[in-house]
């Protein structure tokens, strides 16, 4: 199995994904009874249900590696503990915003997924396995909102334009490697996430370009999963404030 | 769009017409969209199944604004897949609305220009984590009694939605019973704010059932043509036989005085409810009334160049299909 270090390592991994999950969902959960449309106010609720199931999973392999318990780690670590990139903590924006946001990653967790899959550590495969069935549903979801943003009127051409503007730079901290990562790269744990970047912009790239956006050259790139916006703490704040309200509460 | 001139009493086959539509519904047929009806039933139809439509659009905001704060991952994922469900019931009853001859933009408009009603009861804001549980328990179970009800309902679709809107509202009552029981039972700060919550929702939950029956105008009318199967008093009745035994067995105290069992008649019988207020809120001077409406206009204008953007898409769409 696994040594103490690789397992140490897994966990710094498994908890990165968990935290992209729980905050993505959190900014999906805030669009429920406010979309613009009353479909997409359920297709919107699910999206969030799913990506807080997946931070479930991997908290409960995490669970499985070191005993400990999802929800405290959910609700009772602070802003700089959390792990998760900054693409996924930014305010909601518009539809725009927040249907580029949801596509720039759905297509990242499909790429990465398909690749975890053949993980050695089984657990892992498995769960990635489960994880892309549906993340195939949200790639085309996302995919068709990027068509009919990108193809529909001007407006929604520019909002989808701006929205991409602010969120393509941040896309490549997605692909950067957690300090522990390397060495479950070499072992076959992880997929080299490093690897995937190239095939990612390609892949992106084009779709960007047939339904008429552009990715802009440049822009800031988070250089470690520590760093942040002063948005985290606020998105936190609400979202632990009932469970940290009460310590003596003994369950939820 | 047409509307549909059929079915008033001037029209000269009205009579004959009328008597075979209430031989029709007296042998426990569904009316259907095609069927002959009497104008004033379609009438009653739209107006009771769009409020109802109205009041899961609205109903999603208060319960809606906890998600986000939502104490654990399974309490986050049960509020959200309610809401959810919340959503699915509000657009199968628009649907279940337009068989009758009006469209979603219509009904959407006249909710948004705040002629149309919804349920009373999401005027009340939802002040802390228990109201969620409360909610689930109370104000979903006095919800089912009224659609197991019109589960019965003679109108094909609306009595199919109910079915299938109950499975899910069980699902509903069940998870706010869980919790409400579960916080009954816990920390001191948890009882306080189970029991403040009932406290705060126990009359606006029983005035859901609607006026007594004898302020209740069009409830005759209703009953005889199967719309309704049983009036709001029954509805209310059912209701309190079942919670408040389980009210009173978790340890929560009911805030009616007046509150009484009837070894008789086996009926739990409530204190005097403050209409007063009912009617007030009813017509728009409720906690939440504006916020609500606001809300939901909001979302309206600020999703108007999403639904353009899907518009002309699917025009575009369509053209190149064509050519």
């Amino acid at each position: 199995m696994l040594d103490p270090y690789l397992k140490e390592a897994l966990v710094a991994r498994l908890t990165a994904w968990a935290d992209d999950e729980v905050v993505l969902a959190q900014r999906l959960s805030e669009w429920v009874g406010h979309a613009p449309i009353l479909e997409e106010d359920i297709a919107i609720a699910n999206l969030a249900q799913d990506e807080l199931g997946h931070a479930k999973v991997w908290l409960e392999l995490r669970q499985e590696l070191d005993g400990s318990d999802p929800d405290h780690l959910v609700f009772f670590r602070d802003p700089l503990e959390y792990q998760n990139a900054v693409l996924v903590e930014l305010p909601k924006g518009d539809w725009a915003f927040t249907m580029v946001r949801q596509y720039l990653f759905d297509a990242y967790e499909n790429l990465w997924l398909k690749e975890a899959t053949k993980s050695a550590y089984l657990p892992l495969a498995e769960a990635a396995g489960r994880i892309l069935k549906e993340e195939k549903f949200h790639l085309s979801h996302s995919s068709l909102w990027l068509e009919r943003l990108g193809q529909g009127t001007e407006e929604s051409h520019r909002r989808a334009q701006e929205a991409l503007d602010t969120l393509f730079p941040y896309v490549r901290q997605l692909f950067q490697l957690l300090p522990t990562d390397e060495a479950l790269v070499e072992v076959g744990v992880l997929p080299d996430l490093r690897a995937l970047e190239a095939p990612y912009l390609e892949e992106v790239g084009a779709r960007l370009e047939r339904v008429g956006l552009r990715p802009p050259q440049g822009g800031y790139v988070p250089k470690s999963r520590q760093e942040h916006t002063e948005y985290l703490w606020s998105l936190l704040a609400e979202m632990q404030s009932v469970a940290r309200w009460d310590p003596e509460a003994k369950a939820w | 769009m047409v509307k549909l001139r059929i079915g008033y009493p001037e029209d000269p086959d009205y009579g004959e017409r009328l008597a075979e539509f209430e031989a029709r519904i007296a042998r426990g047929e569904k009316i259907e969209p095609g069927d002959w009806m009497p104008a004033e039933y379609r009438r009653q139809l739209i107006r009771m199944i769009s409020q109802h439509a109205h009041s899961e659009w609205v109903g999603m905001l208060p319960e809606g604004a906890w998600i986000p704060r939502a104490p654990s991952i399974r309490r986050k994922l049960i509020l959200l897949a309610k809401v959810q469900d919340e959503a699915g019931h509000g657009q199968y009853l628009y649907h279940a609305a337009e068989t009758l001859g009006i469209t979603r933009e219509e009904m959407v408009e006249a909710l948004l220009s705040g002629k149309a009603k919804y349920s009373n009861i999401f005027n009340y804001p939802t002040l802390t984590w228990a109201d969620v549980g409360i909610i689930g328990w109370l104000v979903d179970g006095m919800a089912i009694k009224n659609q197991t009800m019109l589960a019965q309902c003679s109108y094909g679709p609306y009595s199919r939605a109910m079915v299938r809107i109950c499975a899910e509202e069980t699902f509903h009552h069940k998870q706010g019973k869980e919790a409400v029981l579960l916080y009954a039972k816990g920390s001191r700060k948890q009882r306080q704010m189970v029991q403040d919550a009932l406290n705060r929702w126990w009359w606006p939950t029983l005035m859901m059932a609607g006026p007594h029956d004898t302020d209740s105008p069009h409830t005759p009318l209703l009953l005889r043509w199967g719309i309704k199967t049983k009036t709001n008093d029954q509805v209310r009745q059912e209701f309190l036989n079942e919670h408040v035994p389980e009210l009173l067995e978790a340890g929560l105290r009911i805030p009616d005085p007046h509150l009484r069992y009837d070894e008789k008649t086996g009926n739990w019988i409530h204190g005097p409810i403050p209409w007063d207020e009912f009617w007030k809120v009813i017509n728009g001077e409720g906690p939440m009334n504006r916020q609500r409406l606001l809300a939901r206009r909001r979302a309206h204008e600020e999703g108007r160049w999403v639904r353009e953007a899907l518009e002309a898409y699917a025009q575009r769409q369509l053209a190149q299909a064509a050519d």
